[in-house]
């Protein structure tokens, strides 16, 4: 029979194949689906794989999916490598895009472009907010933040639609529940004309080198890593695991709110009930098939949006259903845990005694 | 006369280590044979394969002339053999009975197994009483469980692993009484330990390991510690040399200090008083979880709980400090635990000076990587630290290894206090004699070093003044010269009398 045993030192050349190999897995078993399917299998894969990078168009729409899982996924790098289980980023992201709209909704036709910082601003702003509910909770009363984070997700939905319900809702909206159209002044500049691609993307990649230094070369980055890694060592060298919470909750919390924001502000243009998308959860998916590593994240990020927008199109031309994009993304992460097993184990024959 | 236990030709290899090749050994029947060697010389994974817990690669045992494949501990205990760990595996909860009851057949009442308890243990002269909840036993009364529980099945070969690492001089004498008693009536006793004076005055025979082989079997009676630790190191261990301390001043003072247990089962800390002075090394003696913990992490500033006013380093209170700030006013501290507490097991060493050294800090935090590695380097050259270079792992190194550039970064900090606890446990004796030269050589450099240690000897060679910590109150400080290990002794069971503090100067 084949036993598991321990590698004297964890492989390095797993650890860089292990979401490769992951990757690959994942597109075994969806060649499988598609044939019980009855679907071709070629035509089923070039809706994930080569159809969303195809033109100028599909690469742009590709970028609006990646941006927001490259943010909250650096956030949550932060916290999971701190030993802090936020998995409410999407409650985060909830009341960012509220503060957000909050704020885009004063603007006049008469406000100048500042008022797009504001409304960065105040999405960060509110992530943060949610995310200190938690850190709250957790530091004064030990309340476990898995349950808080992921609860509060919840509470942030009910009142996105309390208010895009009530006193939000557009009074010339034929009672739809959504708030008025965002004026041009606070909306996020395209990048290119005519395509929705806009500089969320550019503050996505100074958002990597920024947590890329953050994690790796500053001590603040180093202490807070300790506290996850050993937190016996991190109270004998004094590193403050109080501190360590509120940074991680306050900066995952942070980043979510900007996606939010970014995404009311940009492609959405309104607050409506259909705000979240589930950015929140399917970026912890990519912090870690990233490795919680900056880089790593954003190629996991890319990866998952063509996952999104394959899915999409696989519904439209196929015919296929649309969770057809949630079976791909939990294949994939089922598929990435079980090769991690290998980069500290190994399989060995042995002899049934 | 057929041995009681063989092993002939056992190896077994790890991924990483070969932990016995080609082990042979011979028990005769009711001789207490002793083990030497070592911690990683192989002894523990040798008991392992004898109770079934290891399987062994290759090689063969016998036992009463029979060969045997012993696959589990159940089956190593419907042969005859017992073991009595060397962590011991009671619960807290449950009462000395109770916790018996639980590893027999479940064919005895509970009522049962406490009569044979009083049987059994007066049999032998191990008192206990079986009705007391394990948490209220002291350590020598829960090793007296263990070894009670181990004698119920009537053993013919019963293995002891270091069994007096947690026990008191005076508790060790009453073992082997036990022990002996045991053996005149035909039980075979296997008896683990790196401890040279034990083994002379308890065994008959001894087999020596070093690295996985067999490099002697030898009557201790007739080797000198010389010859004996020749054979388990491969050399003698060099002599230290202690000069007379240069007292300067009071260092670290602590004044009336109190502090409640932060665990159910932990000791309150209650009125403690004692100073450390520039130039000397303060030893606390006394057996494991009566309070010395508790201590080192209050006064490190890893427990934060003390009220401030009773801890004063140079004439300032630091009680309320965090270890950072105590440390920035030169109180350095090594924890017990390497892996996890004094280093990071997945951390580079280079990112491990980083734990207590800021030097390579920059302003607004900015780490100057080229600052750590060289910093890393550097402890490695000088304190001789066999590893991989700075970016080996921290988990990879061995323990005495690891341990050497844990005290070397904090020694290289120039520190005016260290507070060490059990500054050589589980380091081979060449790394254990490095590291007691370089605290001497600390404290000849001006420094006050506080040790806390479980080894008498290690206490004898290197203090110059000691205290006993028992029971979460320490014992007047007697001079290390003119104390004896007898009065220590004493002391580690809380036996110390207020007469005693006149006698002694302070």
């Amino acid at each position: 029979m084949f036993r598991l045993e321990t590698r004297p030192a964890p492989s390095r050349v797993l650890t860089l194949l292990s979401p490769v190999i992951a990757l690959a897995i994942t597109v075994v078993i969806g060649v499988a689906l598609f044939v019980l399917l009855g679907k071709d299998p070629v035509a089923g894969l070039q809706m994930f794989f080569v159809e969303p990078l195809k033109s100028s168009y599909a690469l742009s729409e590709l970028s609006l999916k990646a941006t927001p899982l490259v943010l909250i996924a650096l956030g949550l790098a932060v916290c999971f490598r701190a030993n802090l289980w936020n998995i409410g980023a999407e409650g985060q992201f909830i009341l960012g895009a509220v503060f957000a709209g909050g704020v885009a909704m004063q603007a006049t036709p008469e406000t100048g472009r500042w008022i797009l910082w504001a409304v960065l601003g105040a999405g960060m702003l509110g992530g943060m907010v949610w995310a200190a509910v938690v850190a709250l909770l957790r530091d004064r009363f030990n309340a476990s933040e898995i349950l808080v984070s992921l609860m509060l997700v919840y509470v942030a939905e009910m009142l996105l639609s309390y208010l895009v319900y009530g006193p939000w809702k557009d009074p010339n909206g034929y009672n739809f529940p959504q708030t008025i159209t965002f004026l041009e002044a606070t909306r996020v500049p395209r990048l290119v004309e005519g395509l929705r691609m806009n500089i969320g993307m550019v503050l996505a990649l100074v958002a990597v080198a920024g947590f890329t230094v953050f994690l790796f070369r500053t001590y603040a980055g180093f202490q807070l890593q300790v506290g996850g890694l050993a937190p016996a060592a991190a109270r004998y060298a004094g590193f403050s695991s109080r501190r360590a919470l509120w940074t991680g909750l306050l900066l995952s919390g942070g980043m979510a709110g900007l996606a939010g924001a970014l995404d009311v502000a940009g492609p959405q243009g309104q607050l409506t009930p259909y705000v979240p998308l589930g950015y929140g959860f399917a970026a912890i998916i990519v912090a870690f098939v990233g490795r919680l590593h900056p880089v790593g994240i954003v190629l996991a990020a890319v990866l998952m949006s063509m996952f999104y927008i394959g899915g999409e199109m696989a519904q439209s031309r196929l015919g296929l259903p649309k969770s057809i994009t949630g079976v791909f993304q939990g294949l994939l992460l089922f598929a990435l845990l079980a090769c991690d097993t290998f980069i500290h184990q190994r399989l060995r024959w042995v002899r049934a005694p | 006369m057929t041995p009681r236990l063989e092993l002939r030709h056992i190896t077994k290899q790890y991924p990483a280590v070969r932990a016995n090749d080609d082990v042979s050994l011979t028990v005769r029947p009711g001789e207490i044979h002793a083990v030497l060697g070592e911690n990683g010389a192989g002894k523990s994974t040798l008991m392992k394969i004898i109770f079934g817990a290891v399987k062994p690669d290759a090689g063969e045992v016998r036992f009463n002339g029979q060969p045997v494949s012993i696959r589990s501990p159940h089956e190593a205990r419907a042969l005859g053999i017992s073991m009595v760990f060397q962590h011991f595996s009671l619960f807290d909860t449950l009462s000395a009975a109770e916790n018996v009851w639980l590893g027999l057949d479940r064919r005895l009442s509970l009522a049962e197994v406490t009569q044979r308890i009083g049987e059994v243990s007066r049999e032998y002269g191990l008192e206990i009483d079986p009705l007391r909840p394990v948490h209220s036993l002291s350590v020598g009364e829960r090793q007296r469980v263990e070894i009670v529980r181990a004698l119920m099945t009537n053993p013919q070969l019963l293995i002891l692993d270091e069994p007096t690492s947690v026990l008191t001089p005076q508790a060790v004498g009453k073992l082997f009484v036990t022990l002996r008693r045991l053996a005149a009536q035909g039980c075979s006793i296997l008896y683990i330990s790196h401890k040279l004076d034990e083994i002379r005055e308890l065994c008959e025979r001894c087999t020596v390991l070093r690295g996985g082989r067999v490099t002697g079997e030898v009557d201790p009676r007739q080797e000198s510690n010389a010859s004996l630790s020749r054979l388990m190191i491969g050399s003698e261990p060099p002599h230290l040399h202690r000069s007379h301390p240069t007292l300067g001043e009071v260092a670290l003072q602590v004044r009336h200090f109190d502090l409640p247990r932060n665990d159910p089962y932990g000791v309150d800390l209650q009125d403690l008083n004692f100073e450390v002075r520039c130039g000397e090394i303060v030893g606390i003696a006394g057996v494991s979880g009566n309070g010395q913990q508790a201590l080192m992490a209050a006064l490190s500033g890893e427990d934060p709980r003390a009220a401030a006013g009773h801890i004063t380093l140079f004439g300032e209170d630091v009680g309320t400090l965090t270890p950072k700030r105590r440390r920035r006013l030169g109180l350095h501290s090594v924890p017990e635990e390497r892996l996890g507490r004094g280093a990071v097991p997945t951390l580079s060493l280079a990112d491990n000076t980083l734990l207590t050294r800021h030097e390579a800090v920059g302003p607004g935090g900015w780490l100057r990587m080229h600052g750590v590695r060289a910093m890393a380097q550097e402890l490695i050259e000088r304190y001789k630290v066999k590893s991989g270079g700075p970016a080996s792992l921290a988990r990879s190194l061995s323990g005495g290894n690891l341990q050497k550039f844990i005290v070397g970064r904090e020694i290289d900090a120039k520190p005016k206090v260290l507070l060490i606890s059990q500054p050589t446990w589980g380091v081979d004796v060449g790394a254990a004699a490095q590291i007691r030269g370089e605290l001497l050589k600390l404290r000849d450099a001006g420094c006050a070093v506080l040790m806390v240690s479980e080894e008498l000897h290690e206490l004898f060679e290197i203090s110059d003044r000691l205290l006993v910590m028992s029971q979460g109150r320490l014992s007047p400080s007697v001079d290390s010269a003119e104390a004896t290990v007898e009065q220590v002794g004493e002391w580690m069971s809380g036996l110390w009398t207020s007469s005693e503090v006149s006698h002694v100067p302070a």
